[in-house]
């Protein structure tokens, strides 16, 4: 992987194979709420391609948490190791004092939502849902009781009596969902289920996920590799990056504190700046700005939202700088511009719309938007 | 898109072929059915209906039509015991071997139809290779007399012919089978038992029924095998028509009664294809 030319750069090019970074394990809990399901130490290997290396995770009661990455990632995996259709080469897990990857995958009090909904063809709409009570021997009319509510609490009564191939792909997802609830299971796991429907749909149903899993307070783990869809719908978002946990956080913290380089990057927009630490100040090209870091090297994060176009006077403490705009579009309510500064530094700004077409523009920036962030080893 | 003539082109030959070689020789038949035979042993062009009327007169022919029927039962039901569980096997647990134990199954279906019916034949024979073994062991004192030319014999035989043709419309059945089915069964808490009695034989039941069909129709209309191994208990449908048509000259009496089994097998077909359509789900 080449460097870049100068020593600013809005690419995640820098990045040199040093030592690779700890493990990051999720010590942060939401609220304080009881731990449900607790990922030790979990790794995976298929053949010699290392999958899932180490990943450590607690899930809280009632807790969204959305496992988050690219293709590739190991976040199916991981989801599919907690569902028990794959066993983790080393690692456990434990759900209060029981082993849970001791049990076979009918036995854990888990469910999933697939992410092609996997419905029973050859069964109605209304015993797909009852499927799970029927095979575990539940009364009839317990049974038909909960069936209903459950297909009206999707709103699928209508429905009842359809096949699975009769009804649209939307439909299909709130009977996989209704399947899965109706067991009342402690857990519930969902893969990538919004990813085969339409953009109108899926924000609709982004929302009526969420506070159906408020309403009925079971734990969610999401799998997605939407960013946007994490940030709407979790509680906590863990981040898998090459089969590490790259950072575990709210979605607020994980944007405005990325631990990581690749964090900074995947979630949102972002300029990386890399700089030498020297006495107190902090240099990189024509930029600098005072610091309480030691001495060294720094990669820092800033969003484009916390660049400004400069005002004349503005507090002290601000940082600016001078480019030529290489590049202006238009996102609606705010636009991106893309300004080249002095020493081949490419800054990406978010102002509001409507300032017109720019050339050279004044930028400024408060020296605490600047996110320490740490360098993202390669991994694979 | 096509021009009329094109499409009269490419339609010609099969249609062609399928009225020369099908069409024409079953309306021949149908014809034959119909006619007589004189004293004189030559085949008299008047229609009448006594061939029907002594099919249905004499019990002979009725007794050999059911135990053919029964014979075709007892193959179709031990081909299916034989090959839903290798299919089951082979889909689901072969793993890596999956391929060569499929080819395994296949390549008997390369050999000859004679030699394999032969083959059981020196087996079961009195100085068969069993009936050594048997005597050698000291279970038995005398040859068994049963093994060979019996109905035995004859669905023994049927059952290895036909279970690989049983076995593949079930194996492809159940390669069709959605593996996250079987994992959202198990998700749902149903244990393996379960998950194979309610999602997994349900959605194979196409395959079960062509492959159910298959040995019952092939078996039905066979007649080497009680001609080889059957002897006179043995015998079954379509050696009377063979006989009707070669050492008893009456090819309309034949006729009349593969007419009648033509009617029962495409009743049949038709009977499965609706039973398969009702439970595909694709």
């Amino acid at each position: 992987m080449g460097h870049p030319t100068g020593p600013w750069t809005e690419k995640r090019l820098m990045v040199s194979p040093t030592t690779p970074a700890p493990a990051v394990t999720a010590s942060i809990q939401s609220a304080a709420k009881p731990t449900l399901l607790s990922i030790r130490n979990v790794a995976k290997t298929f053949g010699r391609n290392a999958v899932l290396r180490n990943v450590s995770l607690e899930i809280a009661e009632g807790e969204f948490l959305t496992i988050l990455g690219e293709s590739g990632s190991g976040k199916t995996t991981l989801l599919r190791i907690v569902a028990g259709f794959e066993t983790a080469t080393s690692g456990e897990l434990w759900m209060g004092d029981e082993r849970l990857d001791r049990q076979p995958p009918y036995r854990r009090r888990v469910n999933t939502v697939f992410q092609s909904y996997a419905l029973f063809p050859h069964l109605t709409v209304e015993q797909n849902v009852g499927y799970g009570l029927r095979v575990a021997k539940r009364p009839a009319a317990e049974i038909a009781q909960r069936v209903a509510d459950a297909l009206d609490k999707v709103k699928m009564t209508a429905h009842a009596k359809a096949k699975p191939s009769k009804i649209s792909g939307g439909q299909q997802q709130r009977v996989a969902l209704a399947r899965a609830l109706v067991n009342r299971p402690r857990l519930l796991l969902l893969d990538e289920p919004l990813s085969a429907l339409d953009a109108n749909l899926r924000r609709q149903m982004q929302v009526e996920l969420k506070s159906l899993q408020r309403e009925v307070g079971i734990a969610f783990v999401f799998v997605t590799h939407d960013q946007e869809e994490a940030m709407v719908m979790s509680d906590r978002i863990a981040l898998l990056r090459s089969g590490e946990l790259e950072q575990v956080a709210t979605p607020r913290e994980i944007y405005s504190r990325p631990a990581t380089a690749y964090v900074a990057q995947f979630i949102g927009h972002t300029n990386l700046l890399k700089g030498d630490v020297r006495g107190g100040v902090v240099r990189g090209g024509s930029l600098s700005w005072a610091t309480s870091l030691p001495d060294g090297p720094a990669l820092f994060s800033l969003r484009p939202e916390h660049v400004r176009l400069a005002g004349t006077g503005g507090p002290p403490g601000l940082v600016r700088t001078r480019g030529r705009v290489l590049h202006q579009a238009f996102h609606g309510a705010t636009e991106l511009i893309r300004v080249e500064c002095a020493d081949d530094l490419v800054l990406v700004m978010r102002t509001a719309s409507g300032g017109g077409a720019l050339h050279e523009v004044d930028l400024e920036f408060s020296a605490a938007d600047a996110v320490l962030v740490r360098e993202s080893p390669e991994r694979n | 898109m096509f021009s009329r003539a094109y499409k009269t082109a490419v339609a010609a030959p099969p249609l062609l072929w399928v009225s020369v070689f099908l069409l024409a020789p079953y309306l021949l038949m149908f014809c034959y059915s119909f006619w007589s035979v004189s004293s004189s042993r030559t085949i008299v062009h008047s229609w009448n209906l006594n061939n029907y009327e002594e099919l249905l007169a004499k019990t002979v022919y009725w007794q050999t039509l059911l135990r053919s029927m029964w014979i075709a039962a007892r193959v179709m039901l031990f081909s299916l015991l034989l090959g839903y569980p290798l299919a089951y096997f082979l889909s689901f647990y072969a793993g890596k071997r999956k391929d060569l134990l499929y080819q395994m199954v296949i390549v008997p279906l390369w050999v000859s139809y004679l030699v394999r019916a032969y083959a059981w034949k020196t087996i079961l024979g009195s100085d068969g290779v069993l009936n050594t073994l048997l005597q050698y062991v000291h279970l038995t004192r005398h040859p068994l007399d049963f093994l060979l030319y019996s109905p035995f014999a004859v669905v023994l035989t049927l059952t290895h012919i036909y279970t690989p043709f049983t076995f593949l419309p079930i194996y492809a059945a159940l390669e069709h089978v959605p593996r996250n089915l079987v994992e959202a069964s198990h998700d749902l808490g149903a244990t393996p038992v379960q998950t194979f009695w309610r999602v997994i034989f349900p959605l194979s039941i196409p395959g079960v029924v062509a492959g159910a069909t298959f040995a019952f129709v092939l078996s039905l209309g066979d007649f080497l095998a009680p001609l080889l191994l059957g002897g006179p208990s043995g015998i079954m449908i379509s050696n009377i028509v063979v006989s009707l048509f070669g050492a008893a000259y009456n090819w309309p009496l034949g006729a009349a009664i593969s007419l009648g089994m033509l009617v029962i097998v495409v009743s049949l077909l038709f009977f499965s294809e609706r039973l398969e359509k009702k439970w595909s789900f694709s």
